[in-house]
């Protein structure tokens, strides 16, 4: 059992929560996630780490409540325990000094953004970020992020905040001020993380990205969260969830992560969940 | 006297029946049935049946128990050796193992040596397992990784010699394999349960969501136990590396019988996780997994479930009772049939398989004879869910996380035939070292290791 010890609303339909788990905030390291099963009946799902404390034997996660179990995690509050909390899984981000890298997190997937800058100013970088949602209230971790930013970027598609327009909007101007980009970051939708890549590729920078298929186990076994890399197929929990940017089929991903929207929405409407 | 030829026959469910369910398909013996099955031994004395146990029970011993009505006695013979007798007798390949050597196969059927096994265990489970008195204690700890058939049998043996046992499970659940691969229908949930609480009345303590190598690491562990014996078993499924295997429709033997098995998605939405089946199934490969795909397929709604294997039935790999009852269940066998390509919608959902025709040439490596195309054969079918069971690799978490070890080709750690690997203090047993193999060769390995980590804590100071 894991006792959640802190929530907060972020915006909507983003919550972040602090969980007791010392022994993965141990271990932990940014880029890797962990998996949770909220309660017996539940089924196993895998959030990226957003941020660990090892003093506190903490980790926290952020999730947008898409689907009936991260809607059901959502009603939990401080005090109340999950059943099962494993990780830290999959491999920790390439954290090193590369010189100048940005950083690109969209919606959600900013949360787990947030350690790799860290780390990443933290080796040494030239850390440039570019946030982006589709409102104003759907940003998460500006003030965090800035923090550790030497250049720092936001864009909305409405306009609400920052550049009105996408992200790769931004990264297209950071490159042609900066010249000389020595790795972009994206975490984000599989769309964001696939225009970044288009654009990033006629550039020829090295493009990390984080992905986050539909597993099971996380532990290399089933092979539901395989994902076509350079032709090659990868399990994202055993081999990633970080892969070259470049060479990820996104449409591939984009499909495969629909395979049970139908089954989810059903759940969904079962406990009265508006998706 | 003469000795009846046959054995006598386990009443089972209906074929039409239990197609729409998930309850195990034999119902075992009764008393009476199995005491004349039990007269039917020859207890001979030079035991050959023995000699195709892996897990060395006396086979003859527990039988005349049987014979002579003496059930507790019997389940007290088949313990003494065999710490989860009512999962062997359910899942072992008896025919190539120990009824494969008996005596009356001269002359008939050999006697049902997995049936009484069964019978016995249920019969003691009923009652209540009678938990041997625990020796004095070893002051020795060991750490054992991954719950299933490896890692329960060392450790419920490590825990009868005495010493101090702590199992480490990546899983929200104990069996490994036993839970998220073999179908209720083939073994009950309940009755895995039971053997494994007979394994912590032992004394064994299961710690769940512990992934060796990632939560703690095997060197951490060394800090705290005298020995480390890994049993992580083959995860990474097996591909066949043809165009379309990541469409829509396609899944591994694993994460469908997972989803299933584990996680009960025969029972979503009341379980929250999903899975989606199509009408037309098609499961490739033809082993025991294979089989657990293809009839829970047809449990799960399935008008039509396929198996394409590139070979004929004489080379499948599964038990004998396997193929018997997906057949009876209405399993259709398409056999010398290669798949070559998925073939999806635009929308990318699986709703063919191209394949081609083989015939078998010339015996290959394994002495099975190879299959060779049929220039020209190709043909395509109409499917919408495929099911990947063509084995699986070992599970590369703990091979991947640690210096020094010797590993195969495979990916295996390397053993040898008594558990010690490359590193002194860590042994390895079961599918992490042989490659996917069988539940009672896990079984095998985890007591050989067992005895192998007992000597080697005695001996260190």
């Amino acid at each position: 059992m894991y006792k959640i010890i802190e929530k907060k609303v972020l915006s909507e339909n983003v919550k972040q929560m602090t969980i007791q788990a010392p022994l993965v905030a141990g271990k932990a390291q940014p880029g890797q996630f962990i998996i949770l099963r909220i309660d017996e009946k539940g089924e196993r799902i895998p959030l990226t780490i957003a941020d660990f404390d090892r003093k506190s034997g903490t980790i926290t996660i952020i999730f947008l409540e898409v689907g009936k179990t991260t809607q059901q995690l959502g009603t939990l509050n401080v005090g109340d325990v999950i059943e099962n909390f494993v990780g830290p899984l999959g491999m920790p981000s390439e954290v090193k000094k590369y010189g100048t890298v940005v950083c690109i997190g969209g919606g959600v997937g900013i949360a787990p953004l947030y350690p790799v800058v860290k780390a990443l100013r933290e080796a040494g970088n030239y850390v440039i970020s570019i946030l982006g949602a589709k409102t104003q209230n759907l940003l998460i971790l500006e003030k965090e992020i800035q923090l550790y930013s030497n250049e720092f970027y936001i864009t909305t598609d409405d306009g609400s905040k920052g550049q009105k327009g996408f992200v790769s909007d931004v990264l297209k101007q950071v490159i042609d001020k900066k010249g000389t980009i020595n790795m972009v970051m994206a975490i984000g939708p599989i769309i964001m993380m696939k225009v970044v890549s288009d654009v990033t590729r006629k550039y020829n920078i090295k493009t990390l990205v984080s992905l986050n298929p539909i597993m099971i186990d996380g532990t290399g076994m089933c092979g539901g969260c395989r994902v076509s890399v350079d032709g090659k197929t990868k399990f994202a929990c055993v081999d990633g969830p970080e892969f070259d940017g470049l060479k990820v089929d996104y449409d591939n991903l984009m499909l495969r992560n629909r395979r049970f929207v139908h089954e989810e929405g059903a759940a969904c409407k079962l406990v009265g969940v508006v998706q | 006297m003469s000795v009846r030829k046959t054995k006598y026959e386990m009443p089972e469910q209906d074929p039409k029946e239990r197609i729409h369910n998930f309850k195990e398909v034999p119902y075992g013996y009764s008393k009476e049935t199995a005491i004349e099955e039990a007269k039917r031994c020859l207890q001979c004395k030079n035991k050959p049946c023995m000699k195709g146990c892996p897990v060395e029970i006396d086979i003859p011993g527990f039988i005349s128990c049987i014979a002579s009505g003496d059930f507790e006695k019997a389940a007290e013979v088949i313990k003494a050796k065999n710490n989860l007798p009512a999962v062997s007798g359910r899942v072992c390949p008896y025919e190539s193992q120990c009824e494969g050597e008996c005596t009356i196969k001269k002359i008939g059927e050999p006697v049902g040596i997995g049936r009484l096994e069964r019978f016995i265990a249920d019969y003691e489970r009923v009652k209540g397992a009678k938990i041997p008195q625990k020796v004095t204690s070893s002051e020795k700890k060991v750490a054992v990784v991954g719950a299933g058939p490896a890692g329960l049998t060392c450790a419920g043996d490590l825990a009868k010699m005495g010493h101090t046992v702590t199992v480490f499970e990546a899983l929200h659940g104990p069996g490994g394999v036993l839970m998220y691969g073999i179908p209720e229908f083939r073994l009950p949930k309940k009755i895995v349960n039971a053997e494994v609480d007979y394994i912590k009345k032992l004394g064994v303590d299961i710690r769940y969501d512990m992934v060796i190598g990632k939560t703690i690491t095997v060197e951490e562990l060394f800090k705290e136990y005298d020995a480390v014996f890994v049993g992580t078993g083959a995860g990474l499924p097996n591909w066949l590396n043809i165009p379309g295997e990541n469409l829509d429709g396609v899944y591994s033997a694993n994460e469908f019988l997972t989803r299933i098995n584990l996680m009960r998605a025969y029972e979503f939405p009341t379980y929250d996780t999903p899975i989606k089946m199509g009408k037309i199934v098609a499961t490739f490969g033809a082993g025991n997994v294979a089989m657990d795909c293809a009839r829970t397929a047809l449990r799960l709604g399935a008008e039509k479930s396929y198996i394409l294997y590139r070979r004929t039935e004489a080379e499948m790999p599964a038990r004998i009772e396997e193929i018997h009852h997906a057949k009876q269940e209405g399993v259709e066998f398409k056999l010398l049939t290669n798949p070559l390509r998925f073939i999806g919608d635009v929308q990318g959902h699986l709703v063919e398989v191209e394949y081609q025709k083989m015939q078998l040439g010339e015996p290959d490596d394994s002495g099975r004879r190879r299959p060779v195309p049929i220039p020209g054969s190709e043909e395509k079918i109409h499917i919408d869910t495929a099911l990947i069971a063509i084995g699986q690799s070992p599970n590369p978490l703990i091979p991947k996380s640690m210096k020094g070890l010797t590993l195969g080709k495979h990916g295996n750690i390397v053993t040898d035939d008594d558990g010690k690997t490359s590193i002194p203090g860590l042994f390895a047993g079961g599918d992490i070292a042989t490659g996917a193999a069988t539940v009672i060769l896990a079984m095998g390995a985890g007591k050989r290791a067992a005895r192998t980590i007992d000597a080697y804590v005695k001996a260190k100071k």
